[in-house]
């Protein structure tokens, strides 16, 4: 049998923090054993030379200037494959926040007077410019979800993401609910799949990974009911990621 | 990348490395000789702004941690740190001695994290004379085993310690919402033992590379204490003189260049270098003696000139550091952690939420991060909601030093060296700064209205 070429696999990044690429370089040992199964050709992070052809790309951080749309473009042209990696890709992440502001004030405010040099658009999550073949939530990203999406890319597979509220694992986890203890907590209304990384050390979920498909039904209803929680109040309070989808928001209550 | 070509005309030399590679964020260095002369020397920043300050505008002061964590994945933990405390500065908090200790713990670790992935990753591959870490895989097995079983330990201290490394969750303002585990602390420590050998043979392999020669005495500005080798607190030292870290702004001076998305400061109406040379120069009599004895082994000495060396100093705050941790982890492990002491929750009360009525008040905090003098500001409303908020990144501060570096360096290479060879050097000047572009794009100079 004729050996398969390993796939060629490329990151790439736009406005972000890097860490959702760091947690791939965090992997270690299970990082050289991926290089075994497919070949790193573009890896900023770590490497000078670049590879030119690509079948996978890995793409990080959210889409904020012309030339971004452009790049990823190009990128999805080339791609067979494209996987978006982290929230600020997936969703637009903290990025989403400048969103709020109008463009013009925001970039007067921050800029002065030079202000009108700075090309910046609306934060974008890759999606709503090009298509993404496997999106992976969170920031940063959960590596065992990062290893499960990986494995589902070199079989050909599709990969589910969750559409259950983080609450579900959270109760897995036997944690005591933040609402119990007189504080507030995302979860509910949030896509689990990070196993509830953030309640599990003692603080409240910020909502990362997005929200769930509908949040108005599929919302973790048991606990909206035990303490009397509105599925609005909860958008209403927190929104260090819900910005970027204000369509999803604006479909379901407006 | 550029063209080589073997014989150079020393008259007219022109490098353009766009996009620097093996650092964080995407940074290009520009050199334009004409007739002999220097007419252009960049360091640009082109990464796209990200509009942190205008961002936090409006948040709650508890929102500050979790956001400004996001500027840069690799000082996750110093920005946690740097925000927490400008935050408890405006609150009027005051952290137990246990929770200062449990932070020092988790900045020393982000150094050992940060400075061995900076030598082994970024540095290791041009001493070597390859393109990258990659190569080093199949020439340099064992070596490579080596610096991940240093990293693995440093990611273990943020699991343990903050739930995880890259945008800790559980260091919070007045403390931790949850204590490291005793079981999680006592692998930590012994995984910091076996460390020990793994740095001492790090030492034996950076003693045989080679750095380039290069001298340029500039200012050196970073934290410093009496009681210790200042990382976590201390005053602000330059030149020998001190001052207050909440006068930073009369300090030193942000402006805005045309050719970068970031600022470059100036002391006394010239460039300075933070970071970890900076620190050893101004504070090498409270190193470790361990890390005293590596500064020795690596012939470096306090002051040392050469930006290169930047890489041998952080080897030096490696051992100085992974020393500290350890004696840290024992007095710990000794008296047991006080979880009455350490525990807070995040936020304030959620039946008590919008009721409380703050002082109005500005908070300054710095910290030392693996590159350099980390500040941040936030200025708040009697709801605790943030209405101005400045960040000062290390990356902004160095960027003037280096073009000076470079300034001075490409002169002394004319002719001598090829243009290829230069445009390496210059590269590799710039690594050994460890530039963090992805922070520094952060853009500033905010007036709120
Ligand atoms: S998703 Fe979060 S961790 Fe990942 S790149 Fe964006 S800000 Fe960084
Ligand atoms: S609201 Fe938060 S703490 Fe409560 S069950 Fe859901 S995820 Fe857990
Ligand atoms: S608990 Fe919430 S904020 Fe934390 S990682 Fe999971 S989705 Fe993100």
């Amino acid at each position: 049998m004729k050996k398969q070429p390993k796939p060629r696999v490329a990151f790439f990044d736009f406005t972000d923090c890097e860490g959702c690429q760091l947690q791939f370089a965090n992997m270690g040992q299970t990082l050289l054993e991926l290089t075994e199964l497919v070949d790193i050709v573009n890896f900023r992070e770590i490497m000078s030379e670049a590879g030119q052809d690509y079948d996978v790309a890995i793409v990080e951080g959210a889409i904020t200037t012309d030339n971004d749309v452009v790049r990823i473009k190009k990128i999805r042209e080339k791609a067979k494959v494209l996987v978006t990696l982290g929230a600020c890709a997936t969703i637009a992440g903290v990025n989403g926040i400048k969103n709020r502001r109008p463009l013009e004030a925001a970039k007067k405010t921050v800029y002065g007077e030079k202000g009108a040099l700075v090309n910046t658009i609306k934060a974008m999550a890759v999606h709503e410019v090009v298509t993404v073949d496997y999106a992976i939530n969170g920031c940063p990203v959960y590596v065992p979800e990062v290893v499960a999406v990986l494995k589902c890319l070199l079989m050909g597979k599709p990969y589910v993401v969750p559409n259950y509220a983080v609450c579900v694992e959270c109760k897995m986890n036997e944690n005591v609910c933040r609402y119990e203890k007189d504080q507030e907590c995302m979860g509910p209304v949030t896509r689990a799949g990070c196993n509830s990384w953030c309640i599990n050390n003692g603080n409240r979920c910020y909502g990362c990974r997005g929200l769930v498909d509908k949040p108005a039904s599929d919302a973790a209803k048991d606990i909206l009911q035990k303490y009397g929680l509105k599925v609005e109040d909860i958008l209403n309070s927190f929104t260090l990621y819900n910005d970027s989808m204000g369509e999803k928001y604006d479909q379901e209550f407006k | 990348m550029t063209k080589s070509s073997n014989k150079i005309d020393p008259q007219n030399l022109n490098i353009d490395v766009h996009y620097l590679t093996r650092v964080e964020g995407h940074g290009n260095i520009v050199v334009d000789v004409k007739e002999g002369k220097l007419a252009k020397c960049e360091f640009q920043v082109i990464e796209s702004p990200r509009f942190f300050e205008s961002m936090l505008v409006g948040r709650s002061i508890w929102e500050a941690q979790h956001l400004t964590s996001r500027i840069c994945g690799i000082c996750a933990c110093g920005h946690t740190l740097a925000s927490i405390k400008a935050a408890e500065d405006a609150l009027g908090v005051k952290p137990s001695d246990e929770v200062v200790m449990l932070r020092k713990l988790l900045l020393y670790t982000e150094m050992l994290d940060s400075h061995i992935l900076h030598i082994y990753i970024l540095v290791a591959p041009d001493l070597l004379g390859v393109k990258s870490v990659m190569p080093l895989v199949k020439t340099h097995r064992p070596v490579i085993d080596m610096a991940l079983r240093m990293k693995r330990m440093s990611d273990y201290a943020g699991e343990v310690l903050a739930g995880r490394h890259i945008h800790p969750i559980s260091y919070v303002i007045g403390g931790l919402t949850q204590a490291p585990s005793r079981e999680g602390l006592e692998k930590l420590y012994s995984m910091m033992l076996e460390s020990r050998k793994d740095g001492e043979e790090t030492v034996k392999i950076i003693k045989t590379l080679k750095f380039p020669e290069f001298q340029r005495p500039t200012q050196y500005m970073s934290l410093t204490s009496d009681d210790e080798y200042a990382m976590y607190d201390g005053d602000l030292m330059v030149n020998g003189e001190k001052s207050r870290v909440r006068d930073y702004r009369k300090l030193f001076i942000e402006s805005v260049v045309d050719y970068s998305k970031a600022k470059i400061s100036k002391i006394n109406g010239k460039s300075y270098a933070v970071g970890a040379l900076s620190r050893f120069n101004n504070n090498f009599d409270k190193l470790h003696k361990k890390a005293k004895a590596t500064a020795k082994e690596l012939g470096l000495k306090a002051p040392c000139h050469n930006p290169y060396l930047n890489t041998a100093a952080q080897l030096v705050e490696w051992v100085h550091c992974l020393e500290e941790s350890i004696t840290i982890l024992e007095k710990i492990l000794k008296e047991g952690v006080k979880e009455d002491k350490v525990v807070v929750s995040s936020w304030p009360k959620r039946s008590e939420l919008g009721k409380i009525k703050y002082k109005p008040n500005t908070g300054a905090a710095c910290v030392e991060v693996p590159r350099g003098s980390l500040f941040h500001e936030y200025t708040i409303d009697d709801s605790a909601h943030i209405t101005a908020a400045n960040c000062v990144i290390p990356t902004n501060q160095n960027m003037g030093n280096l073009e000076d570096d470079m300034r001075k360096l490409v002169p002394e290479l004319l002719g001598k060296k090829t243009q290829e060879e230069i445009t390496l050097d210059l590269e590799m000047l710039a690594r050994s700064y460890d530039p963090c572009i992805s922070c520094a794009t952060h853009l500033l100079d905010v007036s709120f209205v």
